[in-house]
């Protein structure tokens, strides 16, 4: 069973310093609060995995607690590049970043194998694409049927997951819906899985084939009410596109991004703080 | 007949090429703004499909980010990304793969990884998204972005993304099952891939361009195919249904749709 804890305390017993970890959530339901606990309690050496490493990565980047960052497309969307991304791959700032990098259809099929409990994936990818020189990991397997020759990449088994969702009960047992990505997968493929939620509600009325996770399958739900913020929840935010504008010039320099950081996010108790200072300085 | 910019020109002649009732795969930026054109105009009953999931999206803007809640709000389905990838994509059912690029060569090969070495580069790029398989399984691919010394290149790189590899039948060799990029649309021509080689040559100029420009404009020794046709320029209708998909778009985002 999930425990319904603050996501501070979910932070602090379920993210250990050297883990990989899986933030994920595609364009929709993003799990920025959980970003910048990692932030604020200073978790370090992470391995993070996520097919767009979007400003949820930027700031853990920036922030330094990354050694590796394992992706499938990394920009600002609709806006341009991910500077801090960019830097410390560019330039080593504010330490070096290992990638691996794979693509969308891989990271996919990854997160279903790690889902399936299966030590790698199958697909039909990369033929005559370079990505397969830069990143050994992606290896071919020959069809014991057909002869075809395949792509085979290893699964993806975080240490821990953390996604965002709209609805928990009680029991701790979620329901999502919208653009679901691989969320689903990448909370089935980690050994431990943390979800913050819009609401928690006395009973999800959730349609018979929702996308429902139960509290069993999950470790910790905590209440996060805009957490995906400057993304969101179908139904309960619209996409924050202006934020993501401007995060373009605060991200672009170091000590512009560094003094944003320490005011916003090390400056500020827990998320629901962080998100007054914001409304406090419009 | 009202005037018009060379970018109008390129998304329309774009649109054009997506037939009624056509499955699309869409990129976002300069390939879903073509891909709603269409479906706005000549092409209704195109079927989008974005990787984020939404199968059918009908928005009534341009979406910002693969994942606007429109696009979700107006599908006839939104699946998970896994699925979109692995039945869809991968299962044959795509007639069309729209995409955009930052660099492109004279086979049809993409990169939108890194200029410059992949270790060391000069500029590190989004990435590959879904790009590689979508240019491996659509039937077949269109491929739309501005033309410059800097976007056509006489060597890539990175192929990110493979095109016509090689050229010749090295696509055919690799054992992919789609036919590869059919056309480039630029904001100068249409280029097309000639016969046996998978060269891409220009089969026709847009009104008012001329071969000089797009010499100019390629990395590559550009060729023109024997008959270079011109462009129709886009109709009263056609530049009324995109002014209109534009504007609602910058009132609903305060910025135009998002361009890669």
């Amino acid at each position: 069973m999930a425990e319904i804890i603050s996501l501070g305390e979910a932070v602090k017993r379920f993210v250990n310093d050297g883990d990989t970890v899986a933030l994920e959530g595609f364009t929709h339901l993003i799990p920025t609060a959980a970003s910048h606990e990692i932030i604020r309690q200073n978790k370090r050496e992470l391995t993070l995995v996520r097919m767009t490493p979007d400003l949820v990565y930027d700031l853990l980047i920036g922030a330094g607690c990354a050694k590796k960052l394992v992706f499938s497309w990394g920009g600002n969307p609709g806006v341009g590049s991910l500077h801090r991304l960019r830097d410390a791959v560019e330039k080593g700032w504010p330490q070096p970043l290992e990638i691996e990098e794979h693509s969308h259809a891989d990271m996919a099929n990854a997160y279903v194998a790690g889902a399936s409990g299966l030590p790698f994936a199958v697909l039909r990818a990369y033929a005559g694409s370079d990505l397969p020189k830069v990143n050994p990991l992606i290896k071919t397997v020959t069809c014991p049927f057909t002869g075809e020759v395949l792509a085979a990449v290893p699964s993806v088994r975080p240490d821990v997951t953390v996604i965002h969702a709209q609805k928990a009960d009680r029991k701790g047992n979620v329901l999502l819906w919208g653009i679901l990505g691989v969320q689903k997968e990448a909370a089935l493929a980690a050994k431990r899985c943390i979800v913050t939620v819009e609401e928690i509600v006395d009973d999800l009325n959730a349609p018979m084939n929702a996308c429902v996770l139960p509290s069993w399958a999950l470790t910790a739900v905590c209440h996060v009410p805009g957490g995906a913020h400057p993304s969101y929840a179908l139904g309960y935010s619209e996409r924050d596109n202006r934020f993501y504008q401007a995060w373009d010039p605060i991200a672009r320099d170091r000590e512009t991004f560094t003094a944003w950081i320490d005011t916003y996010i090390r400056g500020t108790e827990d998320f629901a703080a962080f998100q007054q200072k914001i409304a406090e300085g419009k | 007949m009202s005037a018009y910019s060379t970018n109008e020109m390129m998304t329309v002649a774009a649109a054009r090429r997506l037939n009624n009732g056509a499955v699309c795969f869409v990129g976002i930026g300069l390939p879903s703004k073509a891909a709603n054109l269409a479906r706005l105009t000549s092409s209704p009953d195109v079927v989008l499909i974005y990787e984020s999931g939404p199968i059918g999206a009908k928005p009534t803007v341009l979406p910002l980010s693969i994942g606007d809640g429109e696009l979700a709000e107006t599908a006839d389905t939104v699946v998970p990304t896994g699925e979109i990838f692995r039945y869809w994509l991968q299962g044959g059912r795509i007639d069309v793969g729209f995409l955009g690029a930052a660099q492109v060569d004279k086979f049809g090969n993409i990169n939108t990884t890194v200029i410059g070495d992949y270790h060391s580069p000069k500029v590190r790029l989004p990435g590959a998204g879904g790009a590689p398989e979508i240019a491996g399984s659509a039937k077949q691919v269109l491929i739309i972005l501005k033309q410059s010394h800097r976007t056509f290149v006489d060597k890539l790189a990175f192929i990110t993304s493979v095109g016509h590899g090689e050229g010749g039948d090295h696509r055919k060799q690799l054992g992919l099952p789609g036919a590869g990029p059919v056309g480039i649309i630029t904001d100068l021509c249409i280029m097309e891939p000639e016969e046996g080689t998978h060269e891409f040559i220009v089969t026709s100029l847009h009104p008012g361009v001329s071969r000089e420009q797009v010499v100019a404009a390629t990395g590559w020794a550009i060729r023109f195919a024997d008959s270079v046709a011109e462009t129709a320029a886009p109709t009263a209708l056609e530049l009324e249904a995109l002014r209109a998909l534009e504007a609602r778009t910058a009132a609903a985002h305060g910025q135009a749709g998002g361009e890669e």
